[in-house]
């Protein structure tokens, strides 16, 4: 008897699996990889919620982009790079036309689907993260590292130190070092780093944090020990909590930390204490805080009981993140309906739409991301669009905006950005596209 | 009935020795052999479900082969050879790194000398044997401690080549030809002329690679070394009194292992990620392996595949099944639970069938034998 009802359930499971696919046509697949659990976990959370929820804004107040619903399925990929290419080949046939971009959400993911995502022919954004040298849109057709890179981040944090220590000419003899998580993301900034020592003659010293970067005593002995005039976090998740504790277990003052805008969020500093107080970070270009858009998503998805994340929590650094970084990618679609018609796209016409992406100042107003976010312009040789940030501290309640806009120096990091990618074009065999003929 | 041997008689000594005697078993392995090498083929050219999406063939059947490959060489040394080894993600990178550097050329300047090493970029497929090899000379050297320390002491010590080399291809920018993230990418599949670029071309490619590396190994395993490599686990000394010598088959096992470990790596580098860092050869690698293996059934090449099978399946399938339905679970939901019946199946099949896998499918062999009335 129990037998057959075990085939029973079992026959009525498959058939409702076969069943499932069978959806509406005029949806845009949009798939999400986040990581909801694992070491990096209290900062996934908080951006994936970001995500979810101006994906779920999009469909609740416009209905889908001109009419184009977005389907959205999430995936858990935990940080790790096996888990997050499982996770993108399983999502980027879905819906009507496959996956419209993918955004990976980790260094290590970008650099394993760089490859597989120009050969399928799906963009991929990786704002404010990724592969620097992916910022040439001849070499990397693909690749979109919006906002920033972490180059773009490593100038500005320079330009910052030389501004408070009152001058460009005043980094001479200074000693700056990197704490650094041990993986594609904590290196990337190490080149151009160098590049700046040497043309501003200060010393640099970068130090490995291994992976999840709980464990950092040693490395602050070696920071007691060395007195570096300045300290450039570059870590995620649990690493950035552990480097306040341990930097004011030395007494290393918090001041004179400038972490990533990886490294500048909420859980990065609570758990700490008042011992975060002073603690610095840059900011890719929003900070946290309520603006327009929060007040739709509050009265469309909230009210609704649709949100993803705690009430509470809206507004946050790392949401907004995951916020601007949909939004983006929705931009990117809405231009490409323009070109190719209100319907749904596959990833080659989207990449062609964030490539043409124009996000002008009324614009940005237009859809109430007002004082977040400055104009970005996207091209064929630039995927990254704009290069500006701005530093903020956290003074023990709130993350209070200390600077003006920075904007990375193009002289310091092209020639890098050349460099690197050609090597890459060589190694992969990539003919760079002639970006004066692409439309 | 269905599983009869009765009329089968053996009249050579080959046909007695072969290495699968009964007739069924030549044919279910036909079978099997015939549905991977040509039926999924077939099946993806003509897009039949579920293999007309890159999905099945590019994230579960690549990875599940590769993997594979990796247990069988866990399970030679461990299995068959009682050596506990926690470092075969270390052996696996160590396959990866030096096909890369094999593969896109290496160059080591001595300038003590005056003189350069100078090796020009090798073909692809020379490049992951040759990875192999070289991780076989560095499970010899991590394997030399064997000869002096036994089982868990033997595990802390390979645990140890596990740490060094996750430091070493982070730090020694060499291994990486100076990429500045320490993120290196594979070269392009070239074998002979022929690009291999598809998800079906690199599934084949790893099949080719499985199916040789497995009748290897599973002769092998028959044969005089395997004898000794088992007399050497099931007691040493006893081992040692009739003549086996322990310095020689340990580091035989070590070796083999080590070969079919690194080949593995290199494979799992070059055809599945395409892009790596030292993290995907972390010790989770190590304990994946282990785990896979222990399921699986030690000292056994079937309950390699099985194991690898139920190891890297079943978590995809949980992860699955309530979407396919339709369950509105959250994702984090999803992965604590997926933790939980994981760990759970884990428990309850070692305390139900503590030889794994490999022993639930010869049970199952003795049932059919006697069916329809199996005691």
């Amino acid at each position: 008897m129990v037998r057959n009802k075990l085939i029973l359930a079992a026959a009525m499971l498959s058939s409702a699996a076969i069943a499932a696919p069978a959806a509406a046509q005029n949806e845009q697949f949009i798939p999400i990889l986040s990581y909801r659990t694992g070491a990096y976990a209290v900062n996934g959370v908080p951006y994936a919620n970001g995500v979810a929820d101006y994906y779920n804004l999009i469909n609740e107040r416009d209905g889908g982009i001109n009419g184009v619903k977005l389907l959205v399925e999430e995936c858990e990929t935990g940080y790790a790079t096996d888990k997050g290419v499982e996770c993108y080949e399983r999502l980027k046939g879905k819906g009507p036309t496959g996956a419209a971009f993918i955004n990976p959400l980790s260094t290590g993911i970008t650099f394993a689907l760089t490859e597989k995502t120009t050969t399928d022919k799906i963009p991929i954004i990786t704002m404010g993260y990724g592969r620097a040298d992916s910022k040439n849109g001849a070499v990397f057709a693909y690749n979109f590292p919006l906002l920033g890179t972490y180059w773009s981040a490593a100038d500005i944090a320079i330009q910052h130190v030389a501004k408070e220590l009152g001058g460009v000419d005043k980094l001479k003899g200074k000693k700056i070092s990197l704490l650094f998580h041990d993986s594609p993301y904590g290196k990337e900034p190490i080149p151009m780093l160098q590049v700046l020592a040497k043309k501003h003659g200060f010393e640099f010293t970068p130090i490995p944090v291994t992976h999840p970067g709980v464990e950092q005593k040693s490395q602050w002995l070696a920071i007691r020990q060395n007195r570096p005039d300045y300290v450039l976090v570059w870590g995620w998740g649990v690493m950035n909590g552990t480097a306040v504790k341990e930097a004011a277990a030395v007494a290393y003052p918090r001041e004179k930390m400038i972490g990533v805008w990886w490294s500048g969020a909420e859980p990065d500093v609570t758990p700490a204490g008042d011992q975060a107080t002073g603690y610095k970070s840059l900011m890719l270009q929003h900070g946290a805080g309520k603006f327009p858009v929060h007040a739709d998503i509050e009265k469309h998805v909230y009210a609704k009981g649709k949100g993803a994340s705690e009430p509470g929590k809206v507004g946050e650094v790392l949401y907004n993140r995951g916020m601007v970084n949909a939004m983006l990618g929705v931009e990117g679609i809405r231009k490409a309906q323009e070109k190719f018609g209100k319907k749904p796209l596959t990833g080659e016409q989207v990449r062609w739409g964030l490539e043409n992406l124009n996000l002008t100042e009324a614009r940005i107003k237009e859809m109430g991301f007002e004082g977040m976010l400055k104009p970005i312009k996207i091209s064929c040789s630039d995927h990254e669009g704009a290069r500006e940030g701005r530093v903020q501290q956290w003074d023990g309640k709130g993350w209070k905006i200390i600077s003006d806009w920075y904007t990375a120096n193009q002289s310091d990091t092209e020639p890098l950005v050349e460099e690197v990618s050609a090597k890459y074009a060589a190694e992969k065999n990539v003919q760079p596209r002639d970006c004066s003929k692409e439309s | 009935m269905l599983y009869r041997e009765a009329g089968q008689f053996k009249t050579t000594y080959a046909e007695d020795m072969a290495i699968f005697p009964i007739r069924q078993d030549r044919m279910a392995l036909a079978i099997l052999l015939g549905i991977a090498f040509i039926g999924v083929p077939l099946l993806a050219d003509f897009d039949i479900w579920p293999f007309g999406s890159d999905y099945l063939l590019r994230a579960i059947l690549l990875p599940f082969l590769i993997l594979a490959l990796a247990a069988i060489g866990v399970n030679i040394l461990v299995g068959y050879c009682g050596q506990i080894s926690l470092g075969s993600g270390a052996f696996m990178a160590i396959g990866a790194y030096s096909a890369y550097k094999l593969g896109t050329g290496v160059h080591i300047p001595l300038a003590w000398f005056d003189f350069a090493i100078s090796i020009p970029p090798l073909p692809v497929l020379l490049a992951i044997l040759l990875g192999g090899l070289t991780a076989a000379v560095a499970g010899i050297l991590f394997g030399i401690p064997s000869l002096r320390i036994k089982g868990l002491y033997l595990a802390v010590a390979t645990l140890a080549a596990q740490f060094f080399f996750d430091w070493v291809f982070l730090r020694v920018s060499w291994f990486t030809n100076y990429a500045p993230s320490g993120s290196v990418n594979a070269p392009t599949l070239d074998f002979f002329g022929l690009n291999v670029g598809t998800p079906i071309e690199r599934y084949m490619l790893c099949l080719i690679f499985v199916t040789v590396f497995a009748v290897l190994a599973k002769n092998l395993v028959r044969g005089n070394l395997g004898r000794q490599w088992m007399a050497i686990r099931d007691m040493d000394i006893a081992a040692e009194l009739i003549g086996i010598r322990p310095l020689y088959a340990k580091l035989t096992a070590f070796a083999v292992s080590s070969f079919i470990i690194g080949v593995a790596g290199a494979l799992w580098a070059f055809v599945y990620l395409g892009s790596w860092e030292p993290l995907a050869f972390s010790i989770d690698r190590s304990l994946q392996l282990l785990f896979m293996v222990i399921i699986g059934g030690l000292g056994s090449i079937v309950g390699s595949f099985v194991g690898a099978a139920f190891i890297l399946i079943l978590p995809i399938l949980l992860n699955l099944i309530p979407s396919e339905l339709g369950v509105p679970l959250s994702t984090e939901t999803i992965t604590h639970l997926e933790f939980i019946i994981f760990g759970s199946l884990i428990c309850y099949l070692l305390i139900k069938e503590p030889h794994g896998f490999a022993r639930l499918i010869s049970l199952g062999k003795e049932k059919l034998r006697l069916w329809p009335f199996p005691y």
